[in-house]
Parts: C-alpha cells; structure tokens; sequence
C-alpha cells in the first residue's frame, strides 16, 4: 500500500498536511465546535454520553476509590445478599461483586474499545483503497477479506487463545478478536467508496492532481463516515458480546482477572436465587451497547454537514 | 360557481361549453418542519377545447405542483384548496376512486422522465392496452389493436412489432412517445404535459414534440404543456402563463408574453436566454438573485428583491394579475375573448411598455442577492477589468488585444484521437466481449485565448474527449499534446505540474463538491496539492471574488449554496493555480435560464481578464453560439464539421449540423413557426456498433431523400473525411451542401 507510505511522505513536503492545516485552522476549529453543536442537539447521543462516561468512571476511577478489589478477600463473608458494605452482595469464594463489576468493566470496555478502534481503522483503509483501486487490487485485497469472513470469530479466538501463551491477557484478547472483525468493515466500506468514486467531486480531485492518498484520506473516507460510524458501533457492541460469550465457554480473560462475560458465566445458575450476582454485569452489557449505539447515531447526524436540524 | 375577483371584466364563465379545464384559485400548502411552505398560490386559468396553454417557469416555480393537484397526485399532507372543474366536474378533494375514473380517461398527464414512467416487466403494448382496459368495455384483443392503432399514431416505426417490446428495448425518445400512446388511450379532454423533452436531446425533441401535435389533432384534446424552455412554448402553444414563486405573474397568448412583456420577470426571462437568431455578442441580462424560499415569502410582490424596478409599493403589496391600463379594448377586427387578453402581475406594468430586457436589467456577472449590490460590487471597483487582471499575472496583457484564435498560439492539440472502451461478460472470466467506440479518431486544436465549443447530442463522446485530453481517462490510440508536448504517455507525477495550467469545470455543481468540505477548503485543495499552501487563505478569498461571491462564504459548506453559485464556486477551485486553459464539461445546462446567463457573462469576463483558453463542451448549440469562437460539431466519436461560428451558424454544410440547428426551438413564436426545418428519424445508433461508412447515413435526411441509390453506396461503404471546402470550415459528408437556416 505505497499510497499510504507517500501519504506519510508528502506530509513533510511542501504540498503537505501540516502546511493544509496551517491555511484553515480558524476555520477547522469551527468546524469541530460546529460538529460539537450538532451532536449536543442529538438527546439521546447526549444522555447516553453522559451515562457511558459514569460507567467510564465507575470502572476505570472506582477501584482506586473502593475499598475492596475483584479478588479474593479473606475479610470477606462468603455469600452474602446485597448490603451497605457490599452493595451487590459477595460470591461464595468471597469476591466484593461490585469491586468485581467495576474490575469487569473496565477489561470489558478496554476490550471492545480496541477492537473496535483497531477494527475501524484497519478495515477502512482496506477497504477504501480496494474500493478506489477497483480492478486486479480490489480483487486481491477482497479475496483476503473473505478468508477473514469465512472463519467463524468465535471458533478461531477459541483456538487460537487456547493454544498460545498470554492469549487470555484482555490486549490479546482484543487483537485477536481484531483480527477477525476488521474485514467486515472493509467490506461496508469498500462498498460505500465504490459508489462514492464515480462521484463528480472525486474526479474534480483527480483533476487538480490530488494523488490517490489524499482522494482515499481526504474525499472518500469522510463521505463515507456515516456508514463506518454504524458499523463501528454495531462492532462496540459484538466485541462486548463476543468477550462475554467467549469468557462464557472460557476462552477470554481468565481468573483470577475477571471480565463481564466471565461475571455472568460465574454466576449463571444463580440468576434466580441469587439475581445480585447476575443482573449488575448483565445490565452492564446492555448499557454499554445501548449508549455506544446512540452516540454513534448521534455522532453520524453530527458529522454531516448537511444535516442542520436533528430529528429528535 | 361564483366569479373570483380576477375577472373584473366580465367573468370567463361560461365562456362556454368549450371550456375543458377551469382552474380557480388553486392553492397548494406542503406542511414542513419549518412551517408552511405555499408552493402554490392562487393559480386561476382556463383551457379550451383544443388549445394550447404553455406554463413557463423556472425550478421551483410551482408549475409541476399545480398540474400534480388538479391531477390528485400529490401526496396526503399537501392540503389542497380552491377549485379545479374538469368538463364542469370538480375534481379538487375527489377521492381516489372517483379521482382515478377521470385520470386518464377525461385528464391525462405525461411526465418529463419516460425511463421512469414506464413499468420495466410488461411489453408497452401490455401497458397501453390496459389504459384502454382500464376506462372501456372492450375484449383484449380489441385493446391490442387500439395500442397498435396508437403507436403508429404517435410515429413509431413497425407498431406491430414494437406492441411486443419491452421499455429497455426502446430509446428514450420511443419511450416518451409510448408515454404520450399511453396519455392518448382513451381520447382525453385534457393532456398535462409536464416537461415532456427536457430529458431529451435535442433532435429527438423536435420528434416527441411533433407527437404531441399529432395527440392534440387526434383526440382534439385541450394541451396544457409545462416547461422551462422558452423556445418549446414559442413554437407549440397559442397562450403563455408565466409562474413565479407559485403564482401567475403574466399570461396572454405567445405574441403578446413574448413580443411586448409587461411584467420584469417574464422581461428578464427573455432576456437571460441566449439565443441562436440573436446577436453573437450582446451580453445576456440575468436576473440577479434566486428564486425566494417558498418557506418565507416577502409580503408584497416576489419577485421583488430581485426586481430593478422595484418601488415601496411592491414590498407591501401583492400586484393582482390584471391588464395593464394603457392596453385597450380590442381593435374593431379582433374578437374579444377574454382568455385571450394579456394580463400581467406588475404595480407598474404600464410603465413596460416597449421596455427592452437590457433596458432594465444589467448585464452583470456577479451573483448578488439584490440589484443596488451589484451597482456596489461594481463601482466598488473589484469587478472591473483592470483590477482583477492585476490579481492574475499570468494573464498577458497582449492576448486580450489580439482577435480570437487568429493566428495566436496553438495549446492544445488532439490528432486522431480514438478510445475504446471494452465491453466485458459476465462472471469471472470478464472476456472482452466487444467495444464501445466512444471516440474514433478526432483531431482538434485549442489556440490561446480563444473559445472551442465541442456539440453532440449525449452519448456522441464530447465528454470522453474532454477527459482524454485531461488524462483523466487513458487513450486508446493517437496522440495529445500540450505546447508541443506530449501528454499521452506521462505518468499521473508527470502530468500532475501540467495540470496546473489544464483545469476542468463539470456540469453538475451539486455533485462536483465534496458535500463534506468548506467552500474554501474546496477552493484551497488545488493551491495545497501545489504547493502554494503559503498565502493559500488571501488567494480563496480573491478567488470568490473573482467568480462575484461573498468572499465572506468561505467557511460554508456546498449544500448552502444554490446551483448557480456552486457553479462559481466550481470555477473558482479552476481558476486557483492560474490555468492556461479551461475545459468546460457543459457548465451551464443544469441552471435555471436567468442563473445561466450570470455564468455565461462570468465566463466571458473572466476569459477577458485573464487570457483563458476555453474548450465548451455542450449540447446547446444557442449557448455554443453565444460563447464560443470556433465550434466542432461531434456524431457517436467523430467530428462531422468544423469552422469559426459564423460559419457554421450561417452557412451549416453537414446534413446533422443542419437538423440540429432547426430542431433548437427558437424563443420567438413567428420565427419558430415559420422557420424552415431539416428533420432527423429515429435515434442515434449505439456506438458499441456504428453504422458502416457515414455513421450519420441511419438517420440522414439526405441520405434518405435525395440521394439516388448509386451516391448512397458510397455512404454506406466510405467514410467521409473531414474535408476543407475553402476558408478552414471544414465538413465530414460526400455530398454536403451548404443550407442557410437563420
């Protein structure tokens, strides 16, 4: 992918990027204040960032805040309903299950934001260089894609965190998940610039001289945030799904460390007898899939420029 | 039904039986998120048996929405009020059972886009007989033989062929016609037309036109013909109304609207349009401003921002359409009919009188929103040649001086230019299958400063050329040079400091900016790829300045701009690195008329000012000839005639140049109904296989007229070379002769 190397390149050079933002910074300060105005006119988007930065919180400040950690406590009572002390009660070996919560969160949140993140990234250039290239390229770089697509995700994490050393460690965790999940990115998005290249605009690019780094980076990867917006959250919420599901059949992070799949794995005959141990992960799950899916709604009106009202 | 206050005189009303289609008072209001938005406002007309009444104007205008109300085809939220009467019947708040028995058998309405209009499963023959089925109690059979009967009526060849096609398998003109069958199934009273050929080119607009003569004659039904093209109303209709801002503003027949305006905006119109019997170089007068939102109308008259004329009066109060005073009654020859009298929607339409378009308009190039802004942007002194020439040092001082094209530097040059793109099967393999000759062995030169129009009709490879001589598409054979230079081989590294002085304006300025980028980002990408990053801020706003837009835009995004704007903007991202030459990828012909002529006249003066080259690629041959120098006229990827545009207006020698300038209908009724015409049949062939020897012979009026059977075998077996017949006007037919048309 030479186009990305002259990409990096051309940022030294006089034509370069640090030399383009040099020209309009004024005006691209406004523009992320305008971006921001939008995404405040989004309810949803607003309460549900409100609501993902207290889980944030609530996972990442709260254990230096707690007085228990997720491990094991001998001053804890085993098997205890909800108290002041231990708001959503103890298990039987004697974990603190909120400090556990919050421990899970974290792993759970770290997980599904890498994923994601990586996912994106990787499978939107991929994809839109494809995409842009057509021809002998797109038919090579797609190939590759369907190999990634035929594996089922949750079979091949299986095996391979199974059979490599440190593959249970959550940052292993998330890349190998990556692995598997940026190809159905690169597909949306190679579909999305497909179309987006006959456009007029591009040609017009093509006129002025621009080169292929800037019409991918520059053109046809902001016209198509909308779409990669949905799918990266959509991909937010099948990491945290596919974490869980893996802890669940005990191919994810492993004790003592504690995920919130592994929490509601744990805890999965208790559901009824013991609902504190199963409900706090489980409404966890949800909310954290719920609000990242509002945000990216949000997220996606905001970034068009063309969208000046918000629906809601 | 009572008389409305319109009809001061003497109501139309009974004004008898041979009244087919009453409108009155026609109001249309589409519920939005920003309130109300009136798209129609008390239209009143009537049509008679048999006549024609043309509804002239611009986008927005109202006009497509009044027919879709009487029709009952708008959608539930449209709250529809006032009345319209179908052969005495009201149809305005009809259900839709009731509604559809008159659609189609009293009322029938044909739209602009025949690839859309008709259902892609069934045969036409299928679909029109079920128009016959639907009103009438006939068997099947006698249906079929009624969509035979139509076909050939409307002027297909082989109706009993075509009854089994499906709409694929038909061109585009076939498919309007099979429309207007379609429209005519049941004798209607009433055909809307709305828009017939605006999808069309031009030669086949003159045929779908005359189909929709032969409809009328048919069935003697009343036409109500819905258009933007002034030429089209000039020649079919007997009356004119003229809608702005979704109300009547002029009506009267053809003669009085066209002749002896009485309302600014029906003036400007005029006056905006170039025109192919006019003078080549007097300036075109838009109409400043855009259309005001229908959201939030001014209070008086709307048309009155954009009016020179414009008085206290008019901001306050709405003007009645009304005949202006000072015309009186009718002379004792002319029979009064009421319809017939012209009315105008003006506080000061007396004052009109004999009043010329550039009377009253200026011919200006700056896109402002209100005349008094155009009077300071041009005293200003950022307008006038002088400044913005000295913005521009590339711009020689001696070009401007010298005649155009005359023995000047050649820039550009195309010698036997041809591609070929491969056509591919299906599946993996993708076996080259066969070619589409888009372009096959053209030879051009662009001389400094001067204006080459390239003119086909779509699909005759103008485009491609364009591109290929950008680069923008790789040739398949021949060579393309720059100042001696060959571009045809350079590397896309190699050609990117060329490109520099090569730059390209498209056609559609809602699709050529990036929807996701500042206007100044977008005027700035080609300084940055250049590397003139420096100073990059001071040049945009020179830029859009130059083009006459607010250089206080610069921070909006292309969605906030209209059409015509969008198109400056596009110029101005052009102009940015200083460009020899310009390709122009038809840059007007998605404009309304009175933003077009801004553009043209901004075009002019900038080739003025800073010694552009131009290379106009366009099918309108009235532009063309306003604009251009020297034309080429272009057939399915060949050149079939070249010379200097007096030339080829006035003395045409190809057999298609000739049929293209009659079938341009002129915006002036006596000449277009009097004027002497060469028609072409059928559609252009397909250029994945071109006819033998003379690619025009398939439809050559020549070919099939006068030629005996000895001189057509040497135009099917040889192709005719571009030939010199003295005087540089070259052509490309064997027996070519020169026509005089205008």
């Amino acid at each position: 992918m030479s186009d990305i190397d002259s990409r990096t390149a051309s940022g030294k050079g006089p034509a370069g990027l640090p030399a383009g933002g040099d020209v309009n910074r004024g005006e691209e300060l406004s523009q992320v204040r305008m971006v921001w105005r939008r995404f405040r006119r989004h309810r949803a988007a607003m309460v549900s960032l409100v609501f993902l930065g207290l889980i944030t919180a609530f996972a990442f400040v709260g254990p230096f805040v707690w007085p228990w950690d997720h491990t094991v406590s001998r001053d804890i009572l085993g098997n205890q309903p909800p108290s002041l002390q231990h708001p959503f009660g103890t298990t039987n070996q004697g974990n603190d299950v909120f400090a556990q919560t919050m421990r899970g969160t974290q792993q759970s949140l770290k997980v599904a934001l890498t994923v994601a993140v990586l996912s994106t990234v990787i499978g939107s250039v991929w994809g839109a260089v494809a995409g842009y290239y057509r021809g002998r390229v797109d038919a090579i770089m797609m190939r590759v894609v369907d190999v990634f697509l035929i594996v089922p995700l949750i079979v091949a994490v299986a095996a391979i965190n199974g059979n490599v050393r440190g593959g249970t460690t959550w940052y292993a965790v998330a890349l190998i998940m990556c692995l598997f999940s940026w190809a159905t990115i690169a597909r949306v998005v190679r579909g999305v610039v497909l179309s987006l290249r006959e456009q007029e605009f591009i040609e017009a690019a093509r006129a002025v001289g621009a080169r292929a780094s800037r019409i991918i980076f520059r053109h046809l990867l902001p016209n198509a945030a909308g779409p990669i917006i949905v799918a990266a959250t959509l991909l937010v919420a099948v990491a945290v799904l596919t974490e869980a599901a893996l802890s669940f059949i005990g191919f994810g992070i492993q004790p003592p460390d504690i995920s919130l799949g592994k929490m509601v794995e744990g805890s999965r005959t208790a559901a009824f007898t013991r609902p504190w141990l199963f409900y706090p992960p489980g409404i966890l799950i949800v909310m954290i899939c719920l609000t990242i899916n509002f945000i990216g709604d949000g997220l996606r009106d905001a970034l068009d420029p063309r969208q000046t009202m918000v629906r809601r | 039904m009572t008389t409305t206050e319109h009809m001061s005189d003497g109501p139309v009303p009974t004004a008898g039986h041979d009244v087919v289609l009453d409108v009155r008072d026609l109001s249309v209001t589409f519920s939005s998120e920003d309130g109300p938005l009136d798209a129609v406002r008390g239209v009143t007309y009537q049509v008679r048996r048999g006549e024609a009444l043309g509804i002239v104007g611009e986008s927005g205008s109202g006009k497509s929405v009044t027919s879709m109300a009487i029709m009952g085809l708008l959608p539930r939220t449209a709250r529809v009020t006032g009345s319209a009467r179908v052969l005495d019947q009201e149809v305005i708040g009809l259900g839709d059972a009731a509604i559809s028995r008159i659609r189609g058998e009293k009322i029938a309405m044909i739209f602009q886009d025949p690839l859309t209009s008709l259902n892609p499963v069934y045969t036409i023959g299928y679909q029109i007989a079920e128009a016959v089925l639907t009103h009438r109690d006939v068997t099947k059979k006698q249906a079929r033989e009624r969509a035979v009967e139509l076909l050939d009526k409307v002027g297909i060849p082989n109706p009993e062929r075509r009854v089994d096609q499906y709409p694929h398998e038909l061109s585009g003109g076939m498919r309007q016609r099979v429309v207007i069958a379609i429209a005519m199934a049941n004798d209607p009273d009433v055909i809307i037309a709305d828009e017939p050929t605006t999808a069309l080119d031009v030669t086949v607009q003159a045929q779908v036109l005359e189909a929709l003569e032969a409809a009328r004659r048919e069935t003697g039904a009343a036409l109500v013909l819905i258009t933007h093209d002034l030429g089209v109303v000039a020649g079919h209709v007997d009356r004119v109304a003229v809608m702005y801002a979704g109300r009547l503003v002029e009506t009267g027949t053809v003669e009085d609207v066209f002749y002896r305006p009485r309302m600014p905006y029906a003036l400007g119109l005029l006056g905006s349009v170039p025109r192919l019997d006019g003078g080549r170089h007097e300036r075109l007068t838009p109409i400043l401003g855009t259309p005001p939102s229908l959201l939030n109308l001014p209070r008086g008259c709307a048309f009155a921002p954009r009016c020179p004329m414009a008085q206290d009066i008019c901001q306050e109060e709405v003007p009645e359409l009304a005949e202006p005073a000072d015309i009186g009654a009718p002379g004792a020859g002319e029979e009064d009919d009421p319809l017939r009298r012209h009315r105008s929607a003006c506080h000061f339409s007396e004052q009109l009188a004999g009043v010329r378009p550039e009377d009253l308009f200026r011919p200006t190039s700056v896109d402002a929103e209100a005349p008094a802004e155009v009077l300071a942007a041009e005293l200003g002194g950022t307008r006038p040649a002088g400044g913005a020439a000295g913005e521009a040092p590339e711009a020689e001082p001696g070009t401007g001086a010298g005649t155009p094209g005359g023995g000047s530097e050649v820039l550009l040059t195309a010698t036997d230019l041809v591609k070929n793109f491969p056509i591919r099967s299906k599946g993996i393999l993708r076996r080259k299958v066969g070619e589409v000759q888009a372009v096959s062995g053209i030879s051009l030169e662009l001389r400094e400063h001067e204006t080459l129009a390239l003119v086909g009709e779509s699909g005759c490879g103008k485009s491609t050329t364009a591109r290929l001589l950008l680069q923008l598409i790789r040739r398949t054979s021949g060579d393309v040079r720059y100042m001696g230079r060959p571009l045809h081989d350079l590397s896309d590294a190699q050609m990117r400091p060329l490109r520099r002085d090569l730059q390209l304006v498209f056609q559609d300025p809602f699709a050529s900016l990036d929807p996701r980028m500042t206007v100044s980002d977008t005027v700035a990408e080609p300084l940055q790829i250049h590397g003139r990053a420096k100073g990059a801020r001071t040049r945009v706003k020179e830029l859009l300045e130059l083009v006459g837009l607010n250089p206080e835009h610069g921070s909006r995004y292309p969605h906030e701009f209209s059409g015509g704007q969008r198109q400056r903007i596009g110029i101005a991202r052009a102009l940015a690195l200083n460009p020899k030459v310009l390709i122009l990828d038809e840059p007007v012909s998605a404009l309304d008329v009175s933003i077009q002529a801004g553009v043209i006249n901004l075009l002019e003066d900038l080739q003025d000012e800073l010694g552009l080259s131009y290379l106009f690629v366009s099918h309108d041959l009235s532009v063309v000839r306003h604009i251009a120098d020297r034309v080429a006229v272009m057939y399915l990827g060949k050149i079939v005639e070249t010379g200097t545009t007096d030339q080829l207006f006035s003395a045409p020698a190809h057999p298609y140049t000739q049929a293209l300038i009659s079938a341009i209908p002129l915006p002036d009724p006596v000449k277009e109904r009097t004027r002497e015409r060469i028609v072409v049949t059928g559609d252009v062939p397909s250029p994945a296989d071109p006819p033998s020897g003379c690619r025009f012979r398939t439809r050559c009026p020549k070919f099939a007229g006068e030629l005996s059977e000895a001189e057509r075998v040497r135009c099917v077996e040889e192709p005719p070379d571009l030939l010199d017949r003295g005087t540089g006007h070259r052509d490309a037919c064997h027996y070519s002769q020169v026509v005089e048309l205008i």
